[in-house]
């Protein structure tokens, strides 16, 4: 029984008057709430308004990842030579410091926006955003997200991409999908870098890689390739010109969802 | 170390739902994490004990549920308890599984009151 009107809430529960002084409800102090959502709703939700701006706009948005040094922004640079002319690309390039990337990359007369994240290791759906304010969205096909070097943060933030692609340089060693479960399973494909160099690693097997990858119940191609041997790139080319058919493809359901029959 | 990231989410829907049960203090959260979410439970205890101050759960207690890694196989119709790196079916070995537990990141309670110092009640 409660010390102030003898109802039946527990003694030193907390009464709220309304204005005119009549007890509007009791509550229990301290009170538990059932949840039950996800932690990073709020990034989920920025994310999911960043993948409304690319399909408004008809982009094709690539999240790439892979630890430091495995070749994103030369798999990119090559990338942009080869289909350059096809599609008009856009690059957003996370890292701790420096424009470097983002400068190798307008180099090659493409729109870039660098992301510095001071000691953050990751990128989220709100700095992807507020890079998007810096582009031309009506003037790009496929927007690449070079993420931040690193093959743990990068995995737990949702960026509004449509695919994510994970590289894996052969100098790094093919037992890093069971290393790092939690990027490699998510990743839609996965590119084994630098591949020219399997003549002179003996330790490194692409069919052991691929083994590990599907250890996480992940169907994603694995692909060997490198940038400095255009040949080896079709596989990875054509994955990505399916991609941009497959996006565009889903953009002309929704808008026959919503055209009057 | 992203740990510290996933407080200040953390913090930030769990002070949403106070304001929204129009309470002041937040006194403790329990929260849901599998292997696959990438998240560490020591690193995120410790990252808490510093992202809940100048909060409303700035006194709060962080209980940490660790779920395990399930995976489901259609053709054996099979449940199996796996490592994070070894998603295959313990009958037949298939890796084409279905995850059923282990990526989640979960908000599942929090306890609010009035006053931060509140003590906790046993429910």
């Amino acid at each position: 029984m409660c010390d102030e009107c003898g109802c039946a809430a527990g003694s030193g529960d907390t009464h709220v008057h309304d204005e005119q002084g009549i007890i509007a409800r009791h509550r229990t102090n301290p009170q538990s709430v059932e949840v039950l959502t996800g932690i990073l709703r709020q990034n989920d939700h920025e994310a999911a308004h960043n993948r409304e701006h690319f399909d408004r706009h008809d982009i094709l948005a690539i999240n790439l990842m892979s630890s430091p040094g495995s070749g994103k922004t030369s798999l990119l640079e090559a990338t942009i030579d080869a289909l350059g002319d096809r599609y008009r690309i856009g690059v957003i390039e996370g890292d701790l410091e420096t424009e470097n990337d983002a400068n190798r990359i307008r180099a090659k007369g493409v729109p870039a926006m660098q992301i510095t994240t001071g000691q953050t290791c990751h990128l989220d759906a709100r700095m992807v955003h507020d890079a998007l304010h810096g582009l031309d969205l009506e003037a790009i096909d496929i927007l690449f997200i070079e993420n931040v070097g690193n093959l743990v943060c990068p995995a737990g933030f949702d960026l509004g991409q449509h695919a994510n692609v994970t590289l894996l340089s052969v100098t790094e060693g093919d037992d890093k999908p069971a290393k790092y479960p939690v990027i490699f399973r998510i990743s839609d494909l996965v590119l084994l870098s630098k591949a020219d160099l399997l003549p002179v690693l003996d330790d490194f097997s692409p069919e052991q890689a691929e083994k590990h990858v599907r250890a996480l119940a992940n169907p994603a191609d694995v692909l060997a390739l490198s940038a400095r041997r255009i040949e080896t790139l079709v596989p990875w080319l054509e994955w990505l010109e399916n991609m941009v058919v497959a996006r565009n493809a889903k953009a002309l359901l929704a808008v026959d969802a919503l055209a009057p029959s | 170390m992203h740990e510290l990231t996933i407080c200040h989410s953390l913090l930030r829907e769990a002070e949403r739902i106070a304001k929204q049960h129009e309470r002041k203090a937040v006194t403790a959260l329990t929260i849901a994490i599998g292997p696959l979410s990438g998240v560490e439970a020591p690193l995120l205890e410790r990252a808490f004990s510093i992202a809940r101050t100048n909060t409303a759960a700035e006194f709060a207690t962080l209980e940490i549920e660790n779920l395990p890694v399930v995976v489901w196989c259609e053709d054996c119709a099979l449940a199996s308890t796996v490592r994070a790196n070894a998603l295959l079916c313990v009958q037949c070995g298939n890796w084409k599984v279905t995850l059923k537990s282990g990526g989640e990141l979960l908000l599942k309670s929090v306890v609010l009151a009035d006053a931060a110092n509140a003590s906790t009640p046993v429910f």
